[in-house]
């Protein structure tokens, strides 16, 4: 007993952390902060080439603002229900948080399949990853958004699983909904600035 | 660590040696390439910028080496020593930090100053070249004169040379994109990159006439080491001389085997290859708007240049036999084939490029 | 040491080997994947010491036939990747994975199997690159991959280049992410940020950098790849892509990824001078924020490396000067180093020797990197053997000094036994020798003008004896390498018993045995001030002379039998090897185009994904 109760003590004390903030978090918002510039290089790239295009439809030729505005809207409604998801564990509602994970997930899936069949329509309509600078640098940069939106549908359909199972009915449940959370949001607000910035602002 | 007194003694003698001859090989007389000894008004300027520049390291060089040497001797661990327990010393550092500021600042006003002024585009007396880097040759195009030539650029002294250093975007053998290079005579000027899809620029300008090697000097892949060049000045009432010399087309042979070369120039059938006309013209003139296209480098007045196949080799029969043979074998990465020439043909050839003059 | 109950489910039980290859395939403790990152950092460093001995052959003369154009370019580019990407940047790593939470009290990093997961991917992508040898060619771009040369370079080469570098990139940013965490939210109590040793604070900058600098050229590899294997236009001038965009991408990593490589290096002689002088380090808040500033500047630097590239004199002009204002930092550290030593009782051990040797040849390499600011005279500088002595001042002089330097004055901690002073020395002076004489006469003859990267050149300009002299001073350094081999070899039986603090360190590291237990602390330190081991040895007299404590210098010698026996630490696991084994199956699926190759790459990786997150959790990470 006492020497469960100096494990315990050890536990504790592992656990602790220099600054309040739980390891796993920081972990998340560093590498959040590793993805700005990712994100940034990819944006920047498209920037310098959107309107260099020797080949294929100029942007705003092919670009479809108000069906992109309503896949747009479809994941910034996915942020809302993901803090309704984590507004939900944290009072212990477990089921009212499968309930949003799921919605999320699904919202997720509908901005992808927006996305494939924005693509898809693009490459009928003349634009390839091999047709232009532009096309090239449009593609890879919405692919690799795209890619991360599906990497945290994983994760959300993950952590419904994983409540299923109980696996986060204990006190650390909210902690790692909260950290999918943060990659969710991260991943949204990488969105509205591409939306604004590669179909919004005006190309000449 | 003690050290011998013998060795004590002799150090000094041995590090001022070491010293004079590290410096002395630096004016190498034997050097073409060498940064340290410019001939043309921009790569004065450079070096005058080395000359503030390099004394000051080399002071602080031993400054700080001397200070080391000196503190590890005095303090080193004797019986009895004790170290001294300080933390810092705020004014020193202070003062230690702003010296090194100072001098980068003193430094950093000529250096501004010289990067404008050598940008600067010359507006008088001007003789403008366009320069087009191959994989791995150069061309030389003479806008003002309606000429082009390679690896060999001929200029004038005493008149600014603006070099447009004009990078095409794909290669001319397989129109595959072209890759960087860079156009260097260090005895004149400061390397450029030639940037596919872009266009940079440099001056020369040579004080004497006489003869200026360099080369590429950004990798570009297998022929690197082997895409050399020469500028060679004269003076301007030869420069035109040689520029009227290459706008005249080569009288026509008169030897029997020299006729059999031409014949195979321009009609010969190779087995792995078409005839020469198909890359190489020998008519070095050109009109504004109609630039040459040829993949293979303009071979007008082939027979006056010192060098050939970017200036790695002499221009003898003995270098020109090989190349004609197999131009890989003796260059690795030259993107001429190896036509399957017989001997007899390689002979008739060579001895029609020693007619275009 | 055994874990309470564990719950054991099927296939994801954990295993439990602490011994054996079992025991190091599936460790997640810190000080065995350092160890492990050491080892494999110096096989490499042998391998790209091999390149270089092959081109210093190759060059020894003019118009040699040792190596052809082709092999030539694939060695100098296999050189240059591997001493900075598997040898330098690794063995950095393998000090600060095993010493951080020595140095800062804690028992393991934060996260003990993406540590683990960090050196399977580096292993895998070394040798994902090394492969490229036996499998068409190997890189033969440059480690600089300049487009459009390395999207239109034929062969896997390039390729093997572009994806094997994203595979080491992961690693990277695991371990920055990892040790981030760990040095800013597991200090032990009272270690508060300005009583860190240096090493730590190199660290931590060092890993912001990768955090923020691996993901630019990610970037750029990701656009390389596209370009050679998906016919994106990327750099395609045709389609008016710009060759200078992978330039600046490059770099904007490029530079920063040269601070990576030095601040671990400076780190570690910024707390052995201390040691060895017997003296704190002088002016350690001007050194930390000199490493922090540099840290930052770094980031404002990166067109130097194209100076002749055609940005125009504003642009030239405003990289010269934020070039020139970085020496400020770096020059404070030279001078703090220096005051270090002032006063001090020295003592000439190797790790010593080696870190004076760093200061000295360190300064060399900050001299010529400041003659290459000057823009007009860099024109003359730029791609020859000129930068070419600068940079291995800076990196071989001065972060593979340091490296040794933490070698030889960490490893009895890591092994027990002392490495034999003797051979020590004689490596070093060898080594410095060695290294003079090859890497000196480059200033000669690159301003003499001869290029990088060209696998001969001609008679009669000038080379001829001072690149004969470099090929000598390599053979030299080889020599000296295996010296320290030898004293490896040597050591491990006849070694002298280290003890727990075989220097009269300062630092924590030095509180423990040697080798350290697996929990490391029996109890977690509370530290009182900077260089608090030091302070519970020794108090100073009125006079500021250090006089030993007489109950200072705890005993590690515990009557306790296994004082860890309360302690619990993380189990083993599978699954990091495995989720790090399916990134080069999906690098070949990208070579070979092969779809099938692809996805099963990610299947293995997201299996082991998936196995590490629904594992039994031993107090893991959270």
């Amino acid at each position: 007993m006492a020497a469960h109760g100096a494990a315990a003590a050890v536990h504790d004390e592992q656990h602790h952390s220099s600054t309040g903030v739980d390891n796993t978090k920081m972990a998340m918002w560093a590498f959040l902060g590793s993805e700005c510039l990712f994100f940034g290089s990819l944006i920047s790239t498209y920037l310098l080439y959107r309107n260099r295009v020797l080949d294929g439809p100029r942007p705003h030729e092919i670009y479809d603002i108000p069906y992109t505005s309503v896949s747009s809207f479809v994941l910034l409604m996915s942020s809302l229900t993901m803090v309704l998801a984590l507004a939900a564990i944290q009072r212990r509602d477990m089921r009212g948080c499968r309930i949003w994970l799921l919605a999320t997930a699904m919202l997720g899936m509908i901005f992808i399949g927006g996305q494939i069949y924005e693509f898809t329509t693009f490459v009928e309509e003349g634009l390839k990853l091999s047709t232009s600078t532009f096309g090239s640098s449009f593609f890879v940069m919405t692919g690799f958004h795209g890619a991360h939106v599906t990497v945290g549908i994983f994760m959300l359909l993950a952590l419904f699983g994983m409540s299923m199972f109980g696996r986060l009915d204990d006190a650390d449940g909210p902690r790692k909904v909260e950290l999918i959370g943060l990659y969710w949001h991260f991943v949204d607000i990488v969105w509205i600035v591409i939306f604004t910035v590669v179909y919004l602002v005006p190309t000449n | 660590m003690r050290i011998p007194n013998r060795v004590r003694n002799r150090t000094p003698l041995a590090l001022a040696v070491a010293a004079a001859a590290f410096l002395g090989s630096a004016c190498a007389e034997q050097a073409p390439q060498d940064v340290l000894a410019p001939e043309g008004w921009y790569a004065e300027k450079a070096d005058d910028l080395w000359n503030l520049v390099f004394p000051i390291a080399v002071v602080i060089f031993f400054i700080v080496q001397a200070l080391l040497i000196y503190a590890l001797v005095r303090f080193r661990h004797r019986p009895g020593r004790e170290a001294q327990q300080f933390h810092g010393n705020t004014k020193l550092e202070v003062v230690l930090t702003a010296i090194p500021a100072l001098i980068l600042a003193g430094i950093a006003v000529p250096t501004v100053r010289t990067v404008f002024e050598l940008t600067n585009e010359p507006t008088e007396n001007v003789l403008n070249v366009t320069v087009k880097a191959h994989r791995f040759w150069w061309e030389y195009q003479y806008p003002d004169l309606g000429l082009v030539t390679a690896n060999e650029l001929h200029i004038p002294t005493g008149q600014p040379v603006r070099v447009r250093l004009e990078g095409i975007p794909t290669d001319r053998v397989d129109s595959t994109a072209q890759v960087i290079h860079a156009f260097w005579v260090p005895r004149l000027a400061g390397k450029q990159d030639v940037v596919p899809g872009r266009v940079n620029y440099i001056t020369l300008e040579a004080d004497e006439p006489g003869i200026y090697a360099g080369q590429c000097t950004e990798f570009c892949g297998l022929g690197h080491a082997e895409m050399r060049l020469r500028v060679i000045a004269h003076d301007p009432e030869a420069f035109d001389e040689w520029a009227r010399d290459l706008a005249e087309p080569a009288s026509a042979p008169t030897d029997s085997l020299a006729r059999e070369g031409e014949r195979l120039f321009n009609e010969g059938q190779f087995p792995n290859g078409p005839p020469c006309v198909a890359c190489h013209a020998v008519d070095a003139t050109y009109e504004a708007g109609n630039e040459p296209q040829q993949a293979g480098p303009n071979l007008a007045d082939f027979a006056n240049r010192d060098t050939f196949a970017a200036a790695i080799f002499e221009n003898t029969e003995e270098n020109l036999a090989p190349w004609l043979r197999d131009p890989n074998a003796v260059k690795e990465g030259a993107r001429m084939p190896a036509l399957g020439l017989s001997e007899d043909q390689i002979r008739a050839l060579i001895a029609y490029l020693q007619t275009l003059e | 040491m055994a874990s309470a109950a564990v719950p054991r489910r099927g296939m994801f039980a954990r295993p439990t080997a602490k011994t054996g290859v079992w025991g190091w395939v599936t460790t997640v403790d810190h000080k065995k994947i350092g160890i492990m990152y050491g080892v494999t950092a110096f096989v490499f460093f042998i391998l790209g010491g091999l390149e270089a001995l092959a081109i210093r052959t190759q060059l020894a003369a003019p118009n040699q036939e040792t190596l052809s154009a082709d092999v030539y370019n694939q060695f100098f580019t296999m050189h240059g990747l591997t001493m900075i990407f598997l040898v330098v940047m690794p063995m950095g790593t393998a000090l600060m994975n095993y010493f951080i939470p020595l140095m800062i009290g804690a028992r393991d990093v934060a996260f003990p199997r993406l540590n683990a997961l960090s050196y399977w991917v580096f292993l895998f992508g070394g040798l994902f690159l090394y492969s490229s040898f036996f499998l068409g060619g190997a890189p033969d771009g440059g480690w600089f991959g300049y487009a459009p040369l390395s999207t239109e370079l034929p062969g896997p080469g390039m390729t093997f280049y572009a994806v094997g570098l994203q595979i080491l990139g992961v690693a990277s940013i695991a371990g920055a992410v990892n040790f981030i965490v760990t040095i800013i939210n597991m200090r032990a109590p009272g270690m508060t940020f300005m009583r860190l040793p240096v090493f730590i604070w190199m660290t931590l900058v060092t890993s912001f950098l990768l955090l923020f600098a691996l993901p630019v050229i990610a970037v750029a590899l990701f656009q390389l790849m596209f370009d050679r294997v998906y016919e994106a236009n990327f750099f395609n001038p045709a389609a008016g892509g710009d060759p200078l965009l992978w330039q600046h991408l490059f770099w904007l990593f490029g530079h920063p990824e040269v601070y990576i490589m030095i601040l671990p290096a400076m780190g570690i002689v910024s707390d052995i001078l201390p040691t060895f002088a017997r003296k704190p380090i002088f002016g350690y808040a001007a050194i930390v924020f000199a490493g922090i500033a540099i840290g930052f500047m770094g980031w404002g630097v990166w067109a130097h490396h194209m100076f002749t590239s055609g940005l125009g004199p504003v642009a030239n002009s405003a990289f010269a000067l934020s070039t020139m204002f970085i020496a400020v930092p770096t020059g404070i550290k030279i001078f703090n180093w220096l005051g270090t030593l002032w006063g001090g009782d020295i003592r000439f051990t190797t790790p010593l020797l080696f870190a004076v040797g760093f200061v000295a040849m360190f300064v060399i390499g900050g001299l010529s990197g400041v003659t290459h600011s000057i823009v007009p005279h860099d024109a003359q500088q730029h791609d020859t053997y000129y930068v070419v002595a600068h940079f291995h001042y800076v990196l071989f002089g001065g972060a593979i000094f340091g490296i040794f330097a933490g070698l030889y004055y960490w490893w009895p901690k890591v092994f027990g036994r002392l490495l034999s002073e003797g051979l020590g020395k004689l490596h070093f002076w060898l080594m410095i020798i060695g290294f003079n004489l090859a890497f000196g006469p480059m200033h000669i003859y690159g301003l003499q003008g001869m290029p990088r990267r060209i696998y001969t050149y001609p008679d009669g300009m000038g080379w001829n004896f001072w690149n004969l002299v470099s090929t000598i001073g390599a053979f030299a350094i080889a020599l000296s390498v295996l010296v320290f081999l030898g004293n490896v070899i040597v050591s491990r039986r006849r070694g002298e018993i280290a003890g727990a603090d075989p220097w009269d360190g300062r630092t924590l590291e030095w509180s423990i045995p040697s080798p350290p237990p697996e929990y490391n602390f029996a109890e977690i330190p509370i530290v009182k001030r900077r260089d608090d081991w030091w302070y519970t040895k020794y108090t100073e007299t009125p006079e500021g002379v250090p006089t030993p404590v007489h109950t200072g210098g705890v005993d590690v010698d515990d009557e306790d039998e296994d004082p860890g026996r309360h302690i619990h630490l993380p189990d083993p696991s599978y699954f990091p090897i495995v989720a790090a084994a399916g990134l080069p199956v999906t690098g070949y699926g990208v070579i070979y185009e092969n779809p099938v190759l692809i996805a099963a790459g990610l299947v293995v990786t997201l299996l082991g994904l998936f196995g590490w997150v629904l594992e039994p959790s031993a107090e893991e990470g959270h």
